[in-house]
């Protein structure tokens, strides 16, 4: 019966996509709004990445929405995991690890500031060449990640990358109410573009970006700290 | 255009022993595996920022909390 | 690739199907996870290769390439950039209730977790 139902949910969902994807054919011309933002992404913003441009200028709000649909996930793993567990539960996830060699605790302690460098490198140039905060956020994130594997007991406070999350948090909306105070419109552009090719142009751009990598990159490292560390070593 | 197809049939094969695999470590491994390869093909498809944060989050992350999650679980499918 | 194919359209709904149908009948709560995983990464796929259009690039404008109009369609990529970092955090977020699960119930077989009760 179980077998039955999943089949004919499953034939459903096929005839479906398949009905409705050969009215889409591959490769062809269909845009109406994005030839607008194409045409005009580089006055309108000043930001050579056009994607950059749609996901921080002109849909800054979806962005922001995200972030909170990210930051709920992250308090949602913290909750979880600092609750009281009941007396002769399951053990620690440990079991006797022999503990890692020097080449690669040694090799590990080297490439996390490079890492981290890198990381703020995706993030600054969001604006010019692909990446942005999300990317620049997931490489930091693997940056504490490579840390917790070459090293057994290695141990990460918490307290900071909750402070260093809420800071850039408030930044965002902190920079989206000026914008609304100098020119009417939430999250609007202020800053002046500048020059392109350069660093410092796109107005307001770098500087959420700026945010966002480093709220993204603080809330993974702490989810997969959250994972790696019991409860006594908080 | 022969290279898309070897790709399109490699990631069905790995979505395939994803499913089949009782050893949850190689199902796990085996989504890496999916993960990588619908990075190069949005790669293919001129999408180099999302191939990036393919990379970064499916076949690396993704990864490394499941392993952690079976760690503490147990490790076959029973 | 200037040949019109649907191999990509085959690949994005091959992997929307096998992740809906690991969804559907595994009975190993990491193992539908696993399924949850699959089924977001075939609809991210699925979302880009609608955006495609023959012959044209990235969205980005450099010294070589500083045409607007010879570029792909940018709404769908950032569309699946938001997607892609919220399918990580409800894959967190779920494993993190599965761990709960287990050190509860001692079993992470979804029919016996139905039988226990109280």
């Amino acid at each position: 019966m179980r077998a039955f139902v999943s089949f004919s949910i499953l034939a459903l969902i096929a005839v479906g996509l398949t009905l409705s994807l050969s009215h889409i054919p591959f490769g062809t011309d269909r845009m109406q709004v994005a030839n607008y933002y194409l045409n005009h992404g580089v006055a309108d913003t000043g930001a050579l990445n056009l994607v950059t441009a749609v996901v921080l200028d002109y849909r800054a709000l979806d962005t922001l929405g995200e972030m909170t649909v990210l930051f709920i996930a992250s308090l949602g793993v913290g909750i979880f995991f600092s609750w009281p567990k009941k007396e002769g539960s399951e053990e620690d996830g440990k079991r006797g690890l022999p503990p890692a060699s020097l080449i690669v605790r040694r090799g590990s302690q080297f490439l996390f500031p490079l890492i981290l460098l890198f990381g703020g490198y995706i993030f600054l140039h969001g604006h010019l060449t692909p990446g942005g905060g999300f990317q620049g956020g997931a490489v930091i994130a693997s940056a504490f990640l490579l840390m917790f594997l070459g090293n057994t007991g290695y141990h990460l406070r918490q307290k900071p990358l909750a402070v260093t999350e809420s800071l850039a948090g408030i930044t965002f909306v902190i920079i989206g109410l000026i914008g609304l105070g100098v020119s009417g419109y939430f999250l609007n552009n202020f800053l002046p573009k500048g020059s392109e090719f350069t660093l410092f142009s796109a107005g307001v751009i770098p500087i959420l970006y700026a945010a966002i990598g480093l709220k993204v990159g603080a809330e993974l490292s702490g989810i997969a700290a959250n994972m790696f560390q019991s409860r006594s070593e908080r | 255009m022969i290279y898309i197809a070897i790709l399109t049939v490699a990631m069905l094969i790995a979505a395939g022993a994803a499913y089949l695999f009782r050893d949850l470590i190689a199902a796990v491994v085996a989504c890496a595996a999916v993960s990588l390869i619908a990075s190069v093909l949005f790669y293919l498809l001129q999408a180099p920022d999302v191939a990036m944060a393919e990379a970064a989050i499916g076949a690396a992350l993704t990864t490394a909390i499941f392993v952690i999650a079976i760690r503490k679980t147990g490790r076959y499918e029973k | 690739m200037t040949i019109g194919n649907p191999m990509m359209y085959v690949g994005a709904v091959g992997l929307i199907m096998i992740g809906l149908f690991t969804v559907l009948s595994k009975r190993n709560l990491i193992k539908i996870i696993i399924g949850l995983t699959l089924l977001d990464t075939g609809v991210n796929l699925l979302l880009i290769a609608i955006g495609y259009i023959h012959n044209r690039t990235a969205p980005i404008i450099t010294h070589a390439h500083a045409d607007p109009s010879k570029m792909v369609d940018p709404i769908p990529q950032a569309l699946v950039l938001t997607a892609i970092v919220i399918g990580l955090g409800v894959t967190a977020l779920a494993l993190a209730l599965a761990i709960r699960v287990y050190g509860h119930y001692k079993t992470l077989d979804t029919r016996k977790i139905r039988e226990l009760k109280w």
